[in-house]
């Protein structure tokens, strides 16, 4: 997480972000580390991808993927997914315009339709599970049960940091700009769902 | 960031301070940790020179404890039919010396400089996240503790430091130390990975006034680019490391091969990592260099672009040749030669800088002083172990050599001879800097000498014996098998061992170094002792906390050689004359100091979410419920942290002060 601004008790509040005039590139600080993070965040998806890539096909005759997806229902969570980009993206206009109402109504929508898509995933999981499919079961579950795990940890933690957020924008404990702060768990938040296409397209989509 | 700095008197023109947005006290009864001296400054400091100091210290006692493994190595083969360590205890021996020697002492003893330089030769006052920084050092040092604590616990890691799996798996080693060991490299590679952001947001966006990429002091520049190597390679082994724990902890059958599993999967991943980190480990070494030859040869570095190309294209080729550590596997001809040739290629970036860095001494006015003697050093050994290196590329050859002790050689004439000799010559050259005292100038030719010889004593015959076919990692070696005349392996295993006695002789020259150089009543180093030519000389030594009293503005590559001396030559010859003095340069700094200096607060939080992940790498290997109180400690910090205002408040202070300027620079 990025170490953000202090809080400026100081009388120009101007919504602006303080920190781009101070530095080299007129980037601030935090959201250049938050593309670094992502950027290295896009190799540790790129190998749990790649794992399940070489294991898909190592299962055992009736527990392959063709025989648990259920793709309709994996398309109805994405779908929830990808829809959670859009209200992260009302919150962060709303940011941006100091609407602190608004700012908590989508990031708690967000956060809820996060909570949905992870609901269905422990619900996708559960059935697997009563199916046979156990985490140890084969090289394809070990792997697919990581992968998307791995995903859900990342949506998991992302819930509870919009969450966080909004009880600091309740209690007017953001430190540094609110609208940055936003648009950085934005940026996070759409690094998921765009990791989510990749993983929907790879592991449901194209058939073993 | 915000960086604020205590004013020593209250200003009276600041402005009021409404009561919203920030907490009027940080931590309820607790106060915010402000000293500025004893334990706790240290503690809780977020000060880029004390962490750099701090992962200095550490380093070089992990590399103490590495050399004794070492030197136990040693003793087994001394003669035949070694009886110093049993087979078992060996393999620890060796897998715990290669782990502690790369991830403990060169990676760390590397950031100690990035941390402490990095920030004054770009004319910052600290990194761009202190609290990250400390937060990395704690993580680092918790990390290498647990790791080291698996000696105790039953047994420490024995597959040899790329752990290849399914050789790691429960059934071929089954006590807990592969388990320590997995978790003990993500605590340290979280470590890096933050060093890594923290540091490049640093260089790119917070150099002094004018200072371009082009200006930029070429160790900085190398600190870059291993930062983006790490940033891209610590996933790539945090992902094998979490299916190896996955697999050992959960039962998961990633390495399982009678499931089906693929034994290239745990190579492909360790390498793709493990090549890029070969350059992690000799990239800064390069940069201290590079920083070195030229003060020494009273010359600038020739082809200073070139060496800042050449140091991205190592980085960027470095990507593409892991799988010349796989040429045995089997890959396939094509597989082999495309990594085959890639390989070859990248010995030219590399043979760029050693032209360079020759070039560079070339006609200057050389000084063998203790840091150019290392920096030498660093040129004659690495260069061997680059020859040998390109004879790996070679694919036929390499199969001969797989896993003999030629590979032994090779690596430690790169590691120990580039990057060691490197951190050597950087520990000499920036000593009077970091700590305002010289180290004896006698003692450290001795130091130099002894380390040269020993370490060609130690490592020289590993070439004979490895080509002789003395296999790697073989606890013992017997008589009758151990060749005639020249090339008995007896005879040069001898010397390797009484090399590394040698060796030993060497470092302990240089803990005596210390300890001489700050005995009572030793004069205070002057302040430009070598006459460089960088900005972190442009200040007192050691610099104040807030590194410059007033932040440079830029207009040369190598600043400081361009303040002290002026150019009254023509275009094609230069005729520099001094005109000012560091002295001179440090008072005028000091009259204009800037008034409103702000640096940020220590902080409790990052000595305690470091300490929430070896709790929580206790719990995965004995107790759930262990990983449960980790991650509340992990989840109290980061909220702690998350809602602490950068500077702490007056309540902090004893006795609380008033009206306190509160200007704020804030950024990031």
């Amino acid at each position: 997480m990025a170490d953000t601004a202090v809080a400026t008790p100081v009388a120009h509040d101007d919504h602006s972000d303080h920190g781009a005039h101070h530095t080299s590139t007129g980037l601030s600080n935090n959201k250049l580390a938050m593309w670094m993070f992502l950027g290295s965040e896009c190799l540790l998806f790129g190998g749990l991808i790649s794992t399940y890539m070489l294991y898909r096909g190592r299962h055992s005759e009736n527990l392959g993927p063709d025989q648990v997806w259920d793709i309709p229902f994996t398309s109805a969570s994405s779908f929830v997914l990808l829809m959670s980009s859009l209200t992260m993206v009302l919150a962060v206009t709303s940011a941006n315009r100091a609407d602190d109402r608004n700012t908590k109504v989508w990031l708690s929508v967000t956060a809820l339709l996060g909570a949905l898509f992870v609901a269905g995933q422990v619900y996708e999981f559960t059935t697997f599970y009563r199916e046979g499919l156990g985490f140890t079961t084969s090289l394809f579950s070990s792997s697919f049960y990581t992968l998307t795990g791995f995903h859900g940890v990342h949506v998991t933690v992302g819930i509870i940091m919009l969450m966080s957020l909004v009880g600091m924008i309740s209690k007017n404990r953001v430190p540094g700009s609110k609208a940055e702060t936003v648009e950085l768990f934005g940026l996070y938040w759409h690094f998921v769902d765009v990791v989510w296409i990749l993983i929907f397209t790879l592991v449901y989509l194209i058939p073993a | 960031m915000a960086i604020i700095e205590r004013p020593s008197a209250p200003a009276l023109d600041s402005p009021s301070v409404p009561a919203v947005a920030t907490p009027s006290t940080s931590y309820g009864v607790f106060r915010r940790p402000v000293e500025t001296t004893g334990w706790k400054s240290w503690l809780f400091t977020i000060d880029h020179k004390k962490l750099g100091i701090m992962y200095g210290v550490v380093a070089m006692a992990f590399f103490i404890i590495g050399g004794i493994e070492a030197l136990l190595i040693r003793a087994q083969l001394a003669g035949p039919n070694g009886t110093v360590l049993s087979a078992d205890k060996y393999n620890q021996m060796f897998t715990m010396h290669a782990t502690t020697m790369v991830f403990l002492f060169v990676m760390p003893m590397a950031a100690a400089f990035a941390n402490y330089m990095v920030p004054l030769q770009i004319g910052a006052r600290d990194v761009a996240f202190p609290r990250i920084n400390a937060f990395g050092f704690w993580a680092f040092l918790f990390g290498g503790l647990f790791l080291n604590t698996s000696w105790i616990l039953g047994g420490a890691a024995d597959g040899g430091w790329f752990m290849y799996a399914p050789n790691s798996s429960v059934a071929f080693s089954p006590t807990n130390g592969v388990d320590f060991w997995a978790l003990g490299l993500q605590i340290t590679g979280i470590a890096s990975l933050t060093g890594a952001i923290n540091l490049i947001v640093t260089v790119i966006n917070m150099r002094a006034p004018g200072m371009s990429l082009m200006k930029v002091p070429i160790f900085t520049w190398m600190v870059m680019v291993v930062q983006f190597l790490l940033l891209f390679a610590m996933p790539v082994i945090t992902v094998a490391l979490f299916l190896l724990m996955f697999q050992r902890s959960f039962d998961a059958t990633f390495f399982s091969v009678e499931a089906g599993a693929d034994p290239l999967l745990w190579q492909h991943l360790f390498w793709i990592f493990g090549h890029p980190e070969v350059y992690i480990i000799v990239l800064p070494a390069f940069g201290i260099v590079s920083e070195v030859l030229p003060v020494f040869s009273k010359k600038p570095l020739f082809g200073y672009p070139l060496v800042v190309f050449s140091g991205a294209a190592i980085g960027f080729v470095g990507w593409g040749v892991w799988a010349h550590h796989m040429f045995a596997s089997g890959l396939g001809p094509i597989s082999v030669a495309v990594f085959s040739v890639a390989t070859m290629a990248i010995a030219i970036p590399t043979g760029v800088k050693i032209v360079n860095w020759t070039l560079t001494m070339w006609n200057g006015k050389i000084r063998f002083a203790t840091p150019m003697l290392y920096a030498v050093g660093v040129i004659v050994q690495f260069t061997i172990g680059g020859l040998s290196g390109v004879t790996h590329s070679v694919a036929p050859s390499d199969t001969q050599q797989t896993d003999t002790y030629y590979i032994v050689a090779h690596f430690h004439y790169v590691i120990f001879g580039g990057a060691v000799l490197g951190l050597f010559a950087g520990l000499y050259y920036w000593w009077p800097k970091m700590f305002g005292k010289m180290l004896n100038e006698r003692l450290g030719k001795w130091n130099f000498w002894l380390t040269i010889i020993g370490m060609n004593l130690t490592f020289g015959p590993m070439h004979i014996v490895g080509l002789q076919g003395q296999p790697r990692r073989m606890y013992v070696w017997t008589e009758n098998r151990a060749g005639e005349g020249f090339f008995n392996i007896g005879f040069w295993n001898l010397i390797a061992s009484i090399g590394s006695l040698v060796l030993s002789l060497g470092v302990l020259l240089f803990l005596i170094n210390i300890y001489v150089s700050h005995r009572k009543g030793t004069q205070p180093a002057p302040l430009d002792p070598w006459d460089a030519r960088s900005l972190e000389w442009m200040t007192a030594s050691p610099p104040k906390e807030h590194n410059f009293d007033a932040i440079p503005t830029v207009g040369h590559l190598d600043e400081f050689f361009h303040r002290k001396y002026e150019d009254r030559g023509t275009e094609d010859h230069h005729d520099y004359h001094q005109v000012a003095t560091a002295e001179d340069l440090l008072a005028e700094q000091e009259a204009n100091a800037e008034k409103h200096i702000h640096l940020p607060s220590p902080s409790y939080w990052p000595i305690l979410l470091a300490f929430a992940l070896p709790i929580m790498a206790y719990g995965v290997i004995y107790n759930i419920l262990l990983i449960a109180a980790g991650a509340l400690l992990a989840l109290v910090s980061l909220y702690g942290w998350g809602m602490e205002p950068h500077t702490a408040t007056d309540d902090d202070y004893d006795p609380p002060t008033t009206g306190t300027d509160l200007e704020v620079a804030s950024h990031g």
